[in-house]
């Protein structure tokens, strides 16, 4: 029988594994262009109500687009987004906090002072801050995003290579005539990769949360682009008239982020010792 | 105490900096406010009158240190969009965005707290998998999406709860302190109180229920943490009662990191209140922000961040504070 922990990893990785293949396949699986508005048909109600229509599975919106062709099609925004900002934040969080943990001295106290002012900062505040300034854009939102989250990487990072780099293996590496960037890139941050996969798993979560909460205020990507979040935020002015509206879209992110938490929560239990001890 | 002095001071640069750098952004961003403010009708004669009134002509560094040296006295200028002093504007709105934080803190702790620990002490049992799937799903919902479906259900279909504001149009009573519950309490009016917490219900509980979620997985594992230690064991082996080891032994030193995320995740409250705050046409410092955004109101949008900077801050000095009463072990 499959332990608990790793049916949390089966069901996790499934759900998302199907949320990347929408997202890829969305010009094959959705059913309409999520753009094409059809304005006699508008605010139709799903399928299985009383006026739903065959041809609107998930019902339509105000303008008459298609809600599943929009829900598809907005998977690929939550999924690049919270993918795109994930490597980023991690890439620019990891290098900073390794080196900072590895040289230590000035290169620490430096990236130590940068760390601390953003996380004297919510970092949800830090990216309604920045897209105020960069305005709508995916490129912009990623930006914005990946300077929020890139801190946690970094100081988890920095802290398991302090530990690490006093270990025999490393020592070992260096009196082998191993250069610095060899032993930290080769030796130390490989061991920081357990740690890290879990943080960034939470991370994505994290991301597809905040992107839809960016979008909801109007700070995220365009309009003409459909975005779970935007289509929330659209659909509340009708929603004693027309429900679906928010009900779909707000599930799909609830499943999406769900999906992740889930794969989040096997990947720790199985990597933090400490909590293998507890059960 | 010293030490606590040397972090107020070292959190001096750390709010300039941030002050600083949301000063550059807030100018870099596309759109003129001034254009924004008189809209398209307005000649180039009065645009730049305004701009020469409100010092947007003077250059970037000039305009922040006028913003500074101000602000020590606590003049943070006027506000584009509302033209009233920013400050009153602040004082009027933070009450709301405090009641509402404070509120969600209270709904997360009831909830959390005792599922927490109760899931921890009967650990592996149903009622323990059933309260960490709960917590899985709290944690996973986007709080704005809930808020809005507490509206439809509980405020539409079955009109058990307001969907808007603060308080019902028409109760008056003397503000005191911005707090409404507080406040009508103060002047013995239940009728305001009643309305204040009907309308005070959806919005707390859609901000609290991430925390309650996570506070709940943390008191789960704080308090199995606490319950392997050889003092407990100790304990018992004392031949106290289940009770006593509980409260006295096992609560009391799981506190610590209930208290330290509590601490931390306030800051997300704060910034949560943002996306609540606009769910729910909710009156304070985070409405007041995305308003101040999406007209480009400069200061305004400015002194809010750094009001949600240096509020967060201080939070978090509270929260050290609150340790060594805690953990008297624990001295600054």
């Amino acid at each position: 029988m499959l332990s608990m922990r790793y049916l949390k990893i089966w069901v996790g990785g499934a759900i998302l594994m199907v949320l990347f293949l929408c997202g890829i396949a969305a010009p094959l699986l959705a059913p309409r262009d999520p753009q094409a508005q059809t304005l006699e048909d508008r605010l139709r109600p799903p399928r299985w109500s009383d006026n739903g229509s065959a041809a609107y599975f998930l019902g339509t919106d105000n303008l008459g687009r298609d809600m599943l062709s929009r829900i598809i099609y907005g998977s690929r925004i939550s999924l690049m987004v919270g993918a795109a900002t994930v490597i980023f934040a991690g890439l620019l969080g990891c290098t900073l906090g390794a080196v900072a943990g590895y040289f230590g001295r000035t290169t620490d106290e430096v990236v130590s002072k940068i760390s601390e002012i953003f996380l004297a900062f919510p970092f949800l505040l830090i990216a309604i801050a920045i897209m105020a300034f960069l305005g709508q854009g995916v490129g912009n939102l990623i930006m914005a995003l990946m300077l929020s989250r890139w801190v946690q990487y970094c100081r988890v990072v920095r802290g398991e290579v302090l530990s690490i780099k006093e270990r025999d293996f490393v020592t070992a590496a260096k009196a082998l005539g191993g250069r610095d960037g060899y032993v930290l890139f080769r030796h130390v941050v490989p061991n920081t990769l357990a740690s890290v996969t879990v943080i960034a798993t939470f991370g994505m979560a994290i991301v597809i949360i905040t992107e839809a909460s960016l979008s909801f205020l109007g700070l995220g990507v365009p309009v003409h682009i459909p975005t779970w979040g935007s289509m929330l935020s659209e659909g509340r002015s009708y929603i004693n008239r027309a429900p679906w509206l928010t009900i779909f879209p707000g599930l799909a992110i609830f499943i999406t982020v769900f999906g992740i938490n889930l794969l989040g929560d096997g990947l720790r239990d199985i990597f933090d010792p400490k909590l293998r001890r507890q059960r | 105490m010293r030490k606590l002095a040397r972090r107020f001071i070292s959190a001096i640069p750390v709010i300039l900096g941030i002050s600083f750098l949301i000063f550059i952004l807030m100018h870099l961003a596309p759109g003129d406010p001034v254009t924004l403010l008189l809209g398209d009708d307005a000649t180039p004669a009065d645009i730049e009158r305004t701009r020469r009134e409100w010092g947007l002509d003077k250059p970037l560094l000039a305009q922040y240190w006028d913003f500074l040296s101000r602000a020590v006295t606590g003049d943070f200028g006027r506000s584009l969009k509302f033209n009233e002093p920013v400050m009153k504007l602040v004082v009027e709105r933070l009450p709301a965005t405090l009641e509402l934080a404070f509120a969600s803190l209270v709904v997360a702790i009831l909830i959390a707290v005792p599922l927490g620990v109760y899931s921890a002490i009967k650990h592996n049992s149903l009622l323990d998998h059933a309260g960490m799937s709960v917590a899985l799903i709290g944690v996973s919902l986007p709080n704005f999406w809930l808020g809005i479906m507490m509206i439809y259900f509980l405020g539409g279909q079955l009109n058990l709860l307001p969907v808007a504001g603060r308080i019902e149009y028409g109760i008056e009573f003397q503000s005191i302190t911005g707090l409404y519950l507080v406040d009508s309490l103060l002047a013995g009016n239940f009728s305001g109180f009643r309305s204040a917490l009907q309308h005070l219900l959806m919005p707390a509980v859609t901000l609290g229920s991430s925390l309650a979620a996570i506070v709940t997985r943390i008191s789960r594992s704080s308090v199995l943490e606490v319950m392997r230690q050889d003092y407990v064991t100790t304990a018992r082996a004392k031949g106290l009662s289940e009770k006593d080891v509980i409260w006295r032994h096992i609560l009391r030193n799981s506190l610590i990191t209930i208290v330290t995320i509590l601490g931390l995740q306030l800051g997300a409250l704060l910034s949560g209140s943002v996306v609540t705050e606009t769910v729910f046409s909710f009156p304070g410092i985070g409405d007041l922000l995305i308003q101040s955004i999406s007209a480009r109101d400069y200061k305004l949008t400015q002194v809010l961040i750094l009001m949600f900077a240096v509020t967060y801050f201080a939070v978090n000095l509270l929260v050290d504070l609150l340790y060594s009463w805690i953990d008297p072990r624990i001295t600054y």
